[in-house]
């Protein structure tokens, strides 16, 4: 087992300087100027020019910028926020919980409705039930989640007024914040009410970005499931007239947890890329809101620094769920 | 399907066609999926033809007008007019060329580089296999559509660059897919005979290996095709993709979200199009799938 | 759950309505404000978030006009040659009182020397703190215009000028000029926090810094020794929305009293709601479209007069502005003092452009229109501009593609003039027609690139230079006037609209006014009902 994860972290590392690589070299690549793009019209003369980019560092040869960009990292140092002046790093962390207490709630309201849906229709395989799930399930998969969000802006929030049109929290609640999940800050705190005002907005960011992950958990929890049903001890279970509803909710059980699990893994990234739509239609202040932003605005350090953690945050959720599966499924010998 | 050896003859082909149309057709979604797809297709090829207006002819007296069923609404512009007063219909007929090209072109892109990476690597071995997979791990480590974002700012935004954006982030699927086969492949007897017989290194790869890898990347290639529609659109709603007046989908979507409240209609269609053809796409890759899987088709 | 749903969105719109305790107001601001110190920034935002809500400046503009009225400064005179300007300081003013500093002076003449010294002194210990890149000290040559700031006693201070220049009064309204705490200062300086200057803000103003919640929320209280008296809003909110969408809904639904920059889209609905006061402004602002005369054809002015006449103005007014924004025949706005309004546009006539290009032996000619990559208040799309541009020249025989860059890089490569016609605007900044002439249309920015019609006329340049130096408004009205004219004719531009500026404000908000320079100001006689 730890002769895997040293393995495993081995192989991380070749991975880590290429995304650095990735991530300085795409940056600098970049047509344009941070400081053409900070002074707008008003422009910037040539002299002071020259010296913000010594200031920045930015006048220097490329390797020996992209060696003490690196040697920075390894200190834990991502740079400083072109736009803000702020460590990005500090400015990244602020601003993750927001993005991963959508991303779990996400991921929690696919797993509460795909699983049960993937299981109902593998055993009503062939019906109109099993027909009717996959079919939306399928359509969920294709969804265009940008539009999809927007649709549900204009009916939930314009038409029917049910739920909030954007952010975390109503503004007569005044939540410190500790854990910066605000789910968790809001329960703590003394404000009544402040709780369910979370809860609320989240419902809509929760929907859109949990859909494709809903429609493939279904689909793949179906497919685990009718594998089970067609095994012998499944057959042979039901021959002896042990009740096939006891042979699937335990078979179900392992299988739903090995089928989370994968999907989890391989979702992280799908729903990182989903949290910058998400994000930009709900100004949801997480990570992807915040990236998109640094992108268009040429804030070099943010981006680069952005790129690296994203990238950090997916590599530490990969390792993680290789090593559950080895302990949900013993089967797989590492 | 190992006894199929390098020379496959015509007889055998036609008959491998017609067991895969056999199991493709018994899904009936999965030819629904197949001819609306076809029909997006000519819908696609003769756009001029069909559609009623030119996509960015500019009615500028009848701008946003709602569509025909609606009150205010004219057969002239069925789907309704844009805030230029362009025909909404017409736009989404043109606007399926560009998606069905954007990702007929990224699938061709990532699949071919992708399939001569993967079978370099699972053929060659060593450190060259080690920098190739290492290289897709990086590309991998970062969500997909970020690093898309990423590399449409260095090229500048504009749908070819869209394209190539996209194209990169899918190459990996289809590098370890290509090497994991060419991997299970190379053992088999019927390779370890045409190295006997001398088969240089180039045609063990394309003749003896590659067809019969073919199988999964099919299906991968189908995948990616949805996701690649999906993806331009995302860029160009992100205002990175295909640049206006190009009548993309998502970029119609993004450059009609100002008028999401006042004038619905412009926001709507494009992304049921989007919607209708993804979906298309996918019940047939799912069609594709049952049929070209062996483990399922007897299940 | 339906039901439960319904009754708590209810329950918050009467809460927005019937907030009897404490006053809250809340403002959907567009973006997060760059940082805390308007000095070192230039976003509308960061205005909004900072100089005019805990700060004060020496002079400030008075609310809803350009016109400059006493701030921290009780009284101020000019000396007769323009070199010299004597402030006289209020007396009695409080620092806020926060978290990490508790003030223990009122402020006083030190505190003007730590404010200018920062930005302008490259030896002063807080000069390079968070970037020490003064954005607006810098575009307004402060440096170059200082001589000396000297400290007369502690409530007088006298600022000494190497030149004449008119528009200094009003400069010193403008928000980089907001005074800091020198006090705050020495103290961060002490315990080694000098950064905390501009992240935990300690001013003057009218509300004290709370909280920031980047991306999400900024929350102010009412600074209860305001010297001008303490605001009726006990509690002041940035909720930030960058979706225009997004505002609008928000406004709708109650959870927010103001927004900015609404969808032009969505104005006509604004104005049928209730529910919703939507005040409007014509922007301080144009915006325009540049012929690089650089470049032939566009050296000839026949051409560029004819290009003008082909352009339908009313057309692009209707399509991007909906209605938001009023022709623009000058390169200054109406509301500035100096519009000429004897100015005659040229009126859109395809049939004698095309006579007028076939005079100038131009046929077949092939082009470019830039178009901007960002939506201003002057062009809220530039794409669609570029458009209705084209299909316009289209129909005289001119054939255009459209180009866009990444902003930085369009700001860069028309600064280097590598467009043919480029789309751009400006926004002025101290309600001074120099500010949008000389910054504009003046040899020295075609230079340096700022003039992006790169256009040089002699008698103009000339004109706007001897405006610069006499203080007499009325004098340089008539110059300003004169130049308009030669503008007009030589037409380096397409002058092609001022924003209308729109603020729907829900109706429990009173008191509050559209400024002309684009700021926020939630002091001043506003309230909620």
């Amino acid at each position: 087992m730890f002769k895997f994860l040293f393995k495993r972290l081995l192989v991380l590392v070749p991975v880590f300087f290429g995304v650095t690589l990735v991530a300085f070299g795409f940056i600098r690549a970049l047509p344009g100027d941070p400081i053409e793009v900070l002074a707008g019209e008003r422009g910037v003369s040539p002299e002071r020019h020259a010296e913000l980019m010594a200031q920045l560092g930015l006048d220097e040869p490329l390797w020996q910028q992209y060696f003490s960009y690196v040697g920075d990292v390894l200190q834990g140092d991502l740079g400083t926020s072109l736009i803000t002046n702020r460590p990005v790093a500090e400015e990244f962390f602020e601003l993750f919980p927001a993005t991963a207490e959508l991303a779990i709630c996400a991921m929690l309201f696919a797993i509460i409705l795909g699983i049960p849906a993937g299981i109902i229709a593998a055993v009503k395989r062939g019906t109109l039930v099993d027909q009717g799930i996959m079919s939306l399930s399928l359509a969920g998969y294709s969804m265009p989640i940008f539009w999809w969000g927007l649709l549900l802006i204009i009916l939930f929030s314009n038409t029917l007024h049910l739920t909030p049109v954007s952010g975390r929290l109503s503004f007569l609640f005044e939540v410190e914040h500790v854990t910066g999940f605000m789910l968790i800050d809001s329960l703590f705190s003394d404000e009544e009410g402040a709780f369910k005002s979370a809860l609320h907005h989240l419902v809509l960011p929760t929907i859109v970005l949990g859909t494709i992950p809903l429609a493939v958990i279904a689909r793949q929890t179906r497919s685990a499931m009718l594998e089970v049903l067609s095994e012998d001890y499944v057959r042979t279970a039901k021959a002896k007239g042990l009740s096939p509803l006891r042979v699937i909710a335990v078979h179900a059980l392992r299988n739903a947890m090995i089928t989370v699990t994968t999907v989890i893994g391989l979702q992280v990234a799908v729903l990182l890329a989903g949290a910058i739509l998400t994000e930009t239609i709900f100004s949801w202040p997480g990570i992807g809101k915040w990236i998109i932003f640094s992108v268009f605005s040429r804030d070099y350090y943010a981006v680069q620094g952005g790129l690296l953690l994203i990238a950090g945050c997916v590599m530490v959720v990969n390792l993680t769920v290789d090593l559950l599966y080895g302990l949900i499924n013993p089967r797989i010998v590492h | 399907m190992t006894s199929i050896t390098a020379t496959t003859s015509y007889s055998v082909r036609s008959q491998q066609w017609r067991e895969f149309w056999f199991y493709f057709s018994v899904s009936k979604t999965a030819v629904a999926g197949l001819v609306f797809l076809i029909g997006v297709v000519l819908m696609a090829i003769f756009a001029d033809v069909i559609s009623p207006h030119l996509p960015a002819e500019q009615y500028r007296e009848f701008a946003e007008i709602p569509p025909a069923w609606m009150e205010g609404g004219q057969m002239r512009f069925f789907l309704g007019t844009d805030y230029a007063g362009r025909d909404m219909l017409s736009r989404i007929i043109h606007g399926a060329r560009l998606s069905l090209i954007a990702g007929c072109i990224v699938v061709l892109m990532s699949a071919s580089i992708g399939i001569l990476l993967g079978l370099v690597a699972g053929f060659r071995g060593g450190w060259l296999e080690t920098v190739i997979m290492r290289i897709m791990d990086t590309i991998m480590a970062v969500p997909g559509l970020l690093m898309a974002l990423v590399l449409v700012a260095v090229l500048g935004p504009g749908l070819l660059n869209a394209m190539v954006a996209i194209a990169i982030t899918y190459t990996p699927s289809f590098v370890r897919l290509t090497r994991a086969s060419t991997l299970s492949e190379l053992n088999k007897d019927y390779v370890t005979a045409s190295k006997v017989a001398g088969a240089g290194p180039i045609r063990l790869m394309f003749i003896s290996i590659l067809p019969n890898c073919m199988a999964p990347l099919i299906v991968q290639g189908t995948l990616s095709f949805s996701t690649a529609i999906l993806d331009t659109a995302a860029l160009g709603f992100l205002g990175m993709g295909a640049q206006a007046p190009l009548p993309e989908w998502g970029t119609l979507i993004a450059e009609n979200r100002d008028l999401m409240l006042s004038a619905p209609w412009t926001v709507t269609f494009p992304g049921i199009a989007i919607l209708l053809a993804v979906l298309a796409i996918n019940l047939m890759g799912d069609g594709l799938r049952d049929a070209l899987d062996p483990k399922l088709k007897r299940s | 759950m339906k039901k439960t749903l319904l009754a708590l969105s209810l329950g918050l719109g009467l809460a927005v309505s019937g907030a009897a305790q404490a006053k809250t107001l809340v403002f959907c601001s567009e973006g997060s404000p760059e940082g805390f110190n308007p000095s070192l920034y230039s976003a509308g935002t960061t205005f909004d978030a900072s100089s005019q809500t805990i700060f004060n400046r020496l002079v400030q503009f008075e609310a809803g006009s350009t016109k400059v009225v006493p701030g921290l400064a009780e009284s101020w005179t000019a000396s007769a040659d323009g070199l010299e300007y004597t402030f006289n300081l209020r007396k009695g003013v409080k620092y806020h009182t926060t978290k990490d500093f508790t003030p223990t002076r009122d402020f006083n003449a030190d505190d003007i020397l730590f404010t200018f010294n920062r930005m302008w002194k490259e030896d002063h210990p807080y000069h390079d703190v968070s970037g020490g890149d003064y954005k607006y000290f810098g575009w307004m040559s402060m440096g170059d215009l200082l001589k000396s700031i000297e400290k007369v006693d502690d409530y007088t201070v006298k600022f000494t000028l190497n030149y004449a220049e008119a528009p200094f009064v009003s400069n010193m309204a403008m928000d980089f000029a907001s005074v800091l705490s020198a006090e705050y200062g020495d103290e961060l300086a002490a315990s080694g926090n000098k950064e905390d200057i501009d992240h935990k803000p300690v001013g003057t103003g009218p509300f004290v810094f709370k909280s920031y919640q980047k991306d999400a929320m900024i929350r102010y209280t009412a600074h209860d020794e305001y010297w001008a008296g303490r605001s009726n809003i006990d509690k002041l909110v940035f909720a930030i929305t960058t979706d225009a969408n997004v505002r609008y809904q928000k406004l709708k639904a109650g959870e927010c009293h103001v927004m900015p920059y609404p969808n032009p889209a969505d104005v006509a609905a604004m104005e049928k709601d209730p529910d919703i006061n939507l005040l409007r402004q014509e922007g301080l602002n144009v915006g325009y479209l540049a012929f690089n005369t650089e470049k032939p054809p566009f050296d000839q002015k026949l051409v560029r007069q004819a290009l003008n006449m082909a352009i339908n103005k009313q057309s692009i007014l209707d399509v991007v502005f909906k209605g938001a924004g009023a022709i623009a025949k000058n390169p200054i706005p109406p509301t500035i003092w100096s519009y000429n309004d004897d100015v005659k546009d040229y009126d859109y006539d395809p049939e004698k452009a095309k006579a007028m290009l076939a005079e100038a032996g131009v046929s077949g000619l092939k082009t470019n229109i830039w178009a901007m990559p960002v939506q201003r208040p002057y062009n809220p799309n530039a794409r669609r501009m570029a458009e209705l541009i084209q299909a316009d020249w289209a129909k005289v025989g001119v054939e255009a593609e459209i180009v866009t860059f990444e902003w930085g890089e369009y700001l860069k490569r028309s600064k280097n003039g590598e467009h043919d016609t480029v789309l751009l605007g400006w926004t002025g900044d101290n309600g001074d027609p120099d500010n949008f002439m000389y910054v504009l249309l003046g040899c020295d920015a075609a230079k340096d690139g700022g003039n992006r019609a790169r256009w040089c006329n002699e008698e103009f340049d000339s004109t706007l230079r001897q405006a610069k130096q006499i203080t007499d408004q009325a004098e340089r009205t008539t110059l300003y006037e004169k130049a308009q004219v030669i503008f007009k004719e030589e037409a380096p531009w397409v002058t092609i609209a001022h924003s209308v500026v729109f603020k729907p404000v829900r109706k429990e908000v009173t008191g509050f006014k559209v400024h002309p320079l684009g700021s926020h100001i939630f002091y001043d006689g506003v309230d909620l009902k």
